[in-house]
Order: C-alpha cells, then sequence, then structure tokens
C-alpha cells in the first residue's frame, strides 16, 4: 500500500502529464474544426509561458508581471523571420519587408540581417531570452530586490519594451505589430496541414516543458527553490547564494515564455505590442493563478482556460467579457487562494481530516506546493 | 596547534554611531565548549552576526588563515562556520531527513541538483542518529518538538560539516531533560569542533561549559572558567542590582 502510494507520487504527475499530451495531440485534433484546433494552438502557446510562470512564481516566489518581455522577443525574433521570408519569396534575397517600404525609405536596419537565417532565428528565440534575464536577473537578485519591488519592476519593463516597439514603427512595425507571413520554413502557412503541424509543435513544446519542470520539482534544485521561497536568509547559511538558485529558474521561466512566443506568431500570425505589453503579461499572470501556479499542471491548465475563456466570452458578450474574467478571477483568489487545481487535494485534505489516524492526525495539512514536490 | 580555530582581533559592529560590539578580541579553539554570556543587549547575537556575515564590521575575523569579514555569508558557510538562530528555522513543510539532506547540497556538485534524491546519503544517516531523531526522519519539521527543531539544526550543521558552530541560545524554552540532552549532544560532538554557545541559563552554562567569556555592552569583561568567572568582581558588578539575576541565584543555590 505505501509502495503504491510513493509509486503514485513519483509517477502520477507524469501519468497526469501523458494525458494531456493525448488530449492535445490525439483528441483535440480529431474533434476540433480547423478554426478551433488553431485557437487551442494559441492558447497552448500562452500555456508554455504560464509553465514558466509558474517555475518563477508558485515555486520561486517571484512575481513576474513582465513576462510579456521575453514572450514578445521570442515572438518578434520569429516574426522578423517570417516576415523576411515571407519578403524573399516574393521579392528575391534582398527584399525588404513590406511595412519598411511603406513607413520607411526601404531599408532594413542591420540587426534584421541575420533573421533571414532560419537556424540564427531559432538560436535568438532560446538565447536572446535567456541573455536578458541573466542580466537582468543578475542584477536584480544580487541587490536582493523581491517582493513587490521586484513585480513592479518586471511590469514596468513590460511596459517600456511596449512602449519602444509603438514608437519605432519602421524597424518593427510600430502598433500594427509584425503580420501577414505566408510560410514558416518554407511551409506554406495557407495550407491547414502545415497549420496543424505548428499546432502540433506547440502542443509537444507544451508538453517537454511540463516534463522539464516535473523533474525539476522533484530534484533537489526543486527543493531548494521552494526552501528559497520560504526562507530565503535560511538558505543562505545553507551556504547557497539565493541569487544563483532564483536566477536558474528567472531564465527557464524566459526561455519557456520566448518559445510560446515564437509559436504564437505563426498560429494567429500576427505579433504586436498588444500581445507583449503589460496587460498581456497581466492575463499570462492570471492564468497562472488561477489554475494554481504552484501545482505541476496548475499553470498550464490555467493559462488554457483563460485563452479559452477569453475567446468563448468575447464571442458572447463582446463588450461585458472582461468582467466576467475579472470577476472569477476575484472569485477563484477569495475562496481557492491557491488555485483552482488545489480544489482536488484540499477536497481530499478534508476527507483525510474527517477519518482521523493516529500518525496523520497531529499533522498540519502540507502546503500545496510541497504536495506535490515530493 | 593545527590552524582549525576561530581568531577575532578588534571586531567592532556600528549601528548608526553606536557600537554594538566594542574591539573585541577573541580566540575560540577546537575541543572545547564555549558559552557566550551577558546581560541583554550585550552584544552577543550581533558578534555572531558579524562573524557569519548578517551586518557589516571592521576587524578582524579568521579562520584557517580566511578572513571571514571579506567574505559573503554563503561562501562563510562553505569555509566551514555554521550557525543556529534564536528561533528555530527549519523549513517547516519539509521532513526531518529532507532538511538535513537540503543542507548538504555544498557538498554536491552544481548539476547533480537537477536529479532526485535517491536512497539517504550516509552524512545524513550520520547526523540522524547523532542528533537522536532516526525514528522521526520522515515527520515534518513542523510538528517536531521545540527542543527537536534545535537537534534537527545543529544536525544539519552536521551535515554541512560545519567545523564552527555557533549556536545562538540552543536550550531556551527547553525542559530540563532536553537540556541534558542537547548538553550531551554538544559535548559528544565539540570535541572535533569549535563551539560556541551564547546562553542566559546559569545552570547550563556551569554544567557544560570549558571556557565563558562574559560581554557587556559591546565588549568582553571577563574570561575563563566558570569558577573564574564567578569569582570575578566586575562580572557580579554587571550583574549586581537585576531583579532576577542568574548569577545570584546561582551563588545562593
Amino acid at each position: 500500500m505505501k509502495q503504491l502510494q510513493t509509486w503514485g507520487r513519483t509517477w502520477g504527475p507524469l501519468l497526469a502529464i501523458a494525458l494531456v499530451a493525448v488530449a492535445l495531440l490525439m483528441v483535440a485534433p480529431a474533434v476540433l474544426s480547423p478554426f478551433r484546433l488553431n485557437n487551442l494552438g494559441k492558447y497552448v502557446c500562452w500555456a508554455i509561458a504560464g509553465v514558466g510562470i509558474g517555475l518563477a512564481w508558485g515555486r520561486g516566489g517571484m512575481l513576474v508581471m513582465g513576462q510579456g518581455v521575453f514572450f514578445g522577443l521570442g515572438g518578434y525574433a520569429m516574426a522578423m523571420h517570417l516576415k523576411l521570408e515571407a519578403a524573399m519569396a516574393s521579392g528575391g534575397p534582398d527584399a525588404v519587408p513590406d511595412f519598411m517600404v511603406l513607413y520607411g525609405d526601404g531599408t532594413m536596419p542591420g540587426w534584421w540581417e541575420p533573421f533571414r537565417s532560419g537556424a540564427f532565428t531559432l538560436a535568438a528565440i532560446v538565447v536572446l531570452p535567456a541573455l536578458v534575464a541573466v542580466v537582468l536577473g543578475w542584477a536584480i537578485f544580487k541587490r536582493r530586490v523581491k517582493g513587490a519591488y521586484f513585480a513592479i519592476l518586471t511590469q514596468a519593463l513590460a511596459v517600456v519594451f511596449a512602449t519602444l516597439l509603438v514608437a519605432t514603427i519602421k524597424q518593427t512595425g510600430g502598433f500594427n505589430g509584425l503580420n501577414q507571413f505566408t510560410q514558416f520554413f518554407g511551409y506554406n502557412l495557407y495550407d491547414p496541414v502545415n497549420k496543424r503541424m505548428i499546432y502540433s509543435i506547440a502542443s509537444v513544446a507544451l508538453v517537454v516543458c511540463l516534463v522539464l519542470v516535473w523533474q525539476l520539482y522533484r530534484s533537489r534544485f526543486g527543493e531548494l527553490l521552494v526552501a528559497t521561497r520560504d526562507a530565503e536568509e535560511r538558505v543562505r547559511f545553507l551556504g547557497h547564494d539565493p541569487a544563483n538558485i532564483k536566477l536558474v529558474a528567472f531564465v527557464l521561466a524566459a526561455v519557456m515564455a520566448s518559445i510560446g512566443g515564437a509559436l504564437f506568431a505563426p498560429i494567429t500570425g500576427i505579433i504586436s505590442p498588444s500581445d507583449v505589453d503589460a496587460t498581456a503579461s497581466i492575463l499570462l499572470i492570471a492564468g497562472v493563478a488561477l489554475g494554481g501556479r504552484a501545482l505541476l499542471l496548475g499553470p498550464a491548465l490555467g493559462a488554457l482556460a483563460v485563452g479559452f475563456g477569453r475567446t468563448t466570452l468575447s464571442e458572447t458578450f463582446p463588450d461585458q467579457w472582461t468582467y466576467f474574467l475579472g470577476l472569477l478571477f476575484i472569485v477563484v483568489i477569495l475562496f481557492l487562494p491557491a488555485g483552482l487545481g488545489s480544489m482536488w487535494s484540499q477536497a481530499l485534505g478534508r476527507l483525510r481530516s474527517s477519518r482521523p489516524t493516529p500518525t496523520r492526525a497531529s499533522a498540519p495539512t502540507p502546503t500545496d506546493e510541497l504536495e506535490v514536490a515530493r | 596547534m593545527n590552524d582549525d580555530y576561530l581568531e577575532i582581533r578588534g571586531l567592532t559592529v556600528e549601528f548608526d554611531g553606536f557600537r554594538a560590539v566594542d574591539a573585541v578580541d577573541l580566540t575560540l579553539l577546537q575541543g572545547r565548549l564555549h558559552f557566550l554570556i551577558g546581560p541583554n543587549g550585550a552584544g552577543k547575537t550581533t558578534l555572531v552576526d558579524a562573524v557569519t556575515g548578517l551586518v557589516p564590521a571592521t576587524g578582524l575575523v579568521r579562520h584557517r588563515r580566511q578572513d571571514l569579514l571579506r567574505t559573503k555569508p554563503h561562501r562563510i558557510v562553505r569555509a566551514g562556520i555554521g550557525r543556529t538562530f534564536q528561533t528555530a528555522t527549519v523549513f517547516e513543510g519539509l521532513s526531518v531527513l529532507q532538511n538535513l539532506d537540503i543542507a548538504g547540497g555544498i557538498h554536491r556538485r552544481a548539476w547533480r541538483m537537477g536529479f532526485a534524491r535517491r536512497g539517504t546519503p550516509s552524512y545524513v544517516e550520520e547526523a540522524l542518529e547523532i542528533i537522536g531523531l532516526a525514528s522521526l526522519r520522515d515527520r515534518p519539521a513542523g510538528v517536531l518538538a521545540h527542543g527537536q527543531k534545535q537537534w534537527l539544526e545543529i544536525g544539519m550543521l552536521l551535515v554541512q560539516d560545519a567545523r564552527v558552530m555557533l549556536l545562538d541560545e540552543p536550550v531556551a524554552g527547553m525542559s530540563t531533560e532536553e537540556r541534558e540532552e542537547t548538553g550531551d549532544l554538544l559535548r559528544r560532538i565539540g570535541s572535533e569542533r569549535t563551539i560556541v554557545v551564547i546562553e542566559h541559563d546559569m545552570d547550563f552554562v556551569r554544567t557544560y561549559a570549558d571556557v565563558v567569556t562574559v560581554m557587556h555592552a559591546g565588549k568582553v569583561l571577563a574570561e575563563g572558567t566558570v569558577a573564574e568567572i564567578q569569582a570575578d568582581p566586575r562580572v557580579q558588578q554587571v550583574y549586581l542590582g537585576r531583579a532576577h539575576e542568574p548569577m545570584q541565584e546561582a551563588d545562593h543555590a
């Protein structure tokens, strides 16, 4: 019996991830129309960013309010490549994106040039956010900036990033963002089969991210990250610099957000400042909070739910949908502060306490974070 | 004599012009139970804070030819200086075993951190036996009795392989039996370590102290064996006139 429990604790989460994989990769394509499937792909991109937020915020205690920046770095890197691909397909190897002709004098800034290469773009999607996160994180964590100050700082970055994008219409497409992609690494984007392929890539990316955080959460690093969140100074006296531990989680979260953004661009066909600004960052956070920030699947499922809710509510109540979302958010925070995903373990905890066993009776219910940590 | 001792010279800690620790000289040798006593506000905890890098200080603190005042707190721990706090600060949600295991992190290479724990490392097993919590290994640390938490913290220092242990009031709030067990524990582990205990309880000090340092108003007032300290007129002066004064009680006892 005890063995079964240990087995379940170790492999149960992996089984749950497998279920998510089956639902996304086999069930959804079979039952959803291409339009709905593409919508789901969009939510999956948010979910990928959400998994990273769960790691940084749920486990690491860093309220990352500006993940839109990293989502945007990946999204714009990919969009620049797709834009160049589209231009080169119609205008030859030296062609420049259409908006540069429209708003500027038709010359392309030098830093666009390397994005003609697909390999460079893929590398940039991972390396660029990682570099930015290392520099930022180093400066922030070594100075021991945390709590509300950290949240405000990251949020401000999202504002700055979006403002910068809007102000540079000749280089980044400004308020309109980058859109009208025709190809994805040589594949025609108007072909439904190719759209489905990109959806599958996003789903696989989400599953890979989930497996990665599953391993992290059960690793010694995961324990140390939770310990850092709960008692940063104590961790210092275990001989670790908490800044380094937080930095690892922050960088991983940044890369995940970037990958989400990079897949978001071809799936939705556009990336614009409104996809990466402060509001977009908060909506990312909202999904994670709703699902349960410290749970393994909570952030991903929460992000999917918020994405689905946004679409459904905005179709039914085009004007009032944001109120519904806000209301749901308030209700969850009030009654289930650990997220919807904690409902199950809470119910289980009640069940346990109603029939006390001699060993368990005196033990307080462990916080949801540690429940999954084991 | 080996160089496994802690040397403090002219240690000074200043808060806005107030000298909490004032030019303290101390040599803490291995294999002796060293007690640090003195009235509230004498600067005992501040001294430990300075040695462990928690507050900035001037002077010299040297261990194995390393200047600790120029070392970051987590590096000081890695250099073999460990401490506990007045209120036990174990990770309440983690089990006893996990608490000890997490303290062993400094022995592992960074990339090994990505793996889950498999089995119990031998040094964790040893520490469990020494602190006597082997039977409670899977219990969440949060439900341990007050005394057990302090032992767990000492166990974490053992796992860290701390050569110097600075313990801030480890027996405060403990029952008589728990105090005895703690004292015996300190004796067991103290033979090959440098152990410094901040303490108020004079019975405890008298039973277990090899050397006592009395601090008053940031300065070292006296140093010696328990008998020498009790006979010292300056020490009596400091403790006289205090309503419930431990030295007095001790003298009448």
